[in-house]
């Protein structure tokens, strides 16, 4: 039993953790293409034309997948903080860190999608519903957590300083969600309900869940990717480093 | 060692903010002359149609108080944290966190009070009805704590950092939403006739949960900013 929590805690080291994320990746980037291929494969083929959205519903595989790793981001994001805060672990702060630009990156494919999406089916590029601008609102947070973090020199304090912004975003997160839903059902004329979901064939949700796993597996590898580049720019002066054979040579 | 009473420590934190401020009155003069600046504007880029304007004016006049607060939000922290006298508060027996609710109040005192007791004045511009004018002030009263609350927090995070001005408006205008969502819409209520008891609940409501966490959350903040 002991020796199990010190195993988890010996990752916690960035030099330990360093080579298991390298090693790690390429197993996560060989899930990313099965179920993406498998996603797009029933997204494109299998799964039929949409009676009244047309062939433009297929959108919808990159749209949910992409909106719901951007919430889930988040979550894993203010996480990592609050263990980074709460155990002073600088690889916590690291984390946090490289999983952000995903975390943007998500946010804004979910809006752009949306938008391109919302052109033939509402015929309009962009409404003031409920989940647009939560989406908007939380592309702003996460914007405001990069630049946060870049604007300190001193990583450490960088790390901190991102983790309280980051607990104090997931406090406000469904404030936020529940204010602009209430203010949206307010102001009726606009809004176009997407309340009412229509039955979707089986089909289409496992299109939908394989890419959502895709979408996921992707996060992890490039996360891991980023977080291996950050702890080779924050302990360049650690002896471990120059002894990689990457930075040898 | 026995520091000062809580109440006693409070009072003189507001006190000193008060006094430094009348010392240098431009500071506050200048966010509530952009305030009016601001909400002047409006007319001249919309049109001076009283209907439209009517429509407008709770938006207008809250998005202009969110702008003008946290413009302000640059001299809670900083001055302190130049000369020193924050790292002092940091220090002593009182907890952090009562100094720094005592410098939020000075802030609102300075900031938000201001603001909420000019507006009428400006709602008058757009023609709004005495009774959505009372709304107005009592949205802003109620609405403008919790701006400055939250905005401490982004003071604090942004507390000596490069471009802090511009920073702090990006963390924090995200988090401003709910406050504007029913501060603009208890008014807007009123004037559609629907009754803005139930937007005031909820600023209020957003008022206590920022008054608790929001403190707390700062001097987490300032401690990371003075290490």
């Amino acid at each position: 039993m002991n020796n199990r929590i010190i195993n988890w805690f010996k990752f916690a080291s960035p030099q330990t953790f360093y080579p298991l994320a390298g090693k790690m990746i390429p197993w996560f980037w060989a899930l990313t293409a099965l179920f993406g291929i498998a996603g797009l494969y029933i997204g494109f083929f299998v799964a039929p034309t949409d009676a009244q959205q047309g062939e433009g519903y297929r959108i919808i595989f990159i749209h949910v997948p992409a909106s719901w790793m951007s919430m889930f981001i988040y979550l894993v994001m203010a996480f990592w903080a609050a263990l980074g805060l709460g155990f002073n672990t600088r690889l916590s702060g690291m984390m946090a860190s490289a999983l952000a630009p995903t975390g943007a990156l998500m946010a804004f494919l979910s809006l752009w999608t949306g938008a391109l999406w919302g052109k033939p089916m509402w015929g309009t590029w962009w409404v003031w519903d409920a989940r647009l601008t939560s989406e908007l609102i939380l592309f702003f947070l996460y914007i405001g957590f990069i630049a946060l973090q870049s604007a300190i020199d001193d990583p450490r304090r960088a790390d901190k300083a991102g983790a309280v912004l980051a607990l104090v975003g997931v406090v406000n997160i469904p404030i936020i969600y529940f204010s602009v839903k209430w203010w949206n059902t307010l102001h009726q004329g606009a809004s176009v309900s997407l309340t009412r979901s229509p039955s979707m064939a089986q089909t289409m949700l496992w299109g939908m869940l394989l890419m959502a796993l895709a979408f996921w597996m992707y996060s992890i590898a490039v996360s891991l990717a980023r977080v291996r580049a950050i702890i080779l720019e924050r302990e360049r002066h650690a002896g471990w480093v120059a002894d990689l054979e990457e930075v040898r040579s | 060692m026995d520091g000062p009473s809580l109440p006693a420590a409070l009072g003189a934190v507001i006190r000193r903010d008060l006094l430094l401020a009348m010392r240098r009155k431009s500071d506050v003069l200048t966010t509530l002359f952009f305030f009016i600046i601001v909400v002047s504007l409006f007319p001249l880029g919309v049109g001076p149609e009283m209907a439209m304007l009517r429509q407008i004016a709770p938006g207008v006049l809250w998005v202009a108080a969110l702008l003008a607060t946290m413009l302000s939000l640059n001299r809670l922290f900083a001055a302190d944290h130049a000369d020193g006298t924050l790292e002092q508060m940091a220090l002593s027996a009182v907890p952090l966190g009562v100094l720094v609710t005592g410098k939020v109040i000075a802030h609102w005192l300075l900031s938000g009070l201001p603001l909420a007791l000019l507006a009428p004045v400006l709602g008058l511009q757009f023609d709004l009805a005495a009774g959505s004018l009372a709304v107005l002030v009592v949205s802003l009263l109620i609405g403008t704590p919790v701006l400055s609350l939250i905005g401490a927090v982004g003071a604090a995070l942004t507390l000596g950092v490069r471009g802090g001005g511009v920073l702090v408006s990006l963390l924090v205008l995200p988090l401003y939403v709910p406050v504007l969502i029913f501060g603009a819409g208890a008014v807007e209520a009123d004037l559609t006739g629907l009754g803005a008891t139930a937007h005031l609940s909820l600023l209020a409501a957003f008022l206590a949960l920022a008054a608790f966490f929001g403190p707390w959350a700062t001097t987490v903040a300032l401690r990371i900013a003075l290490e």
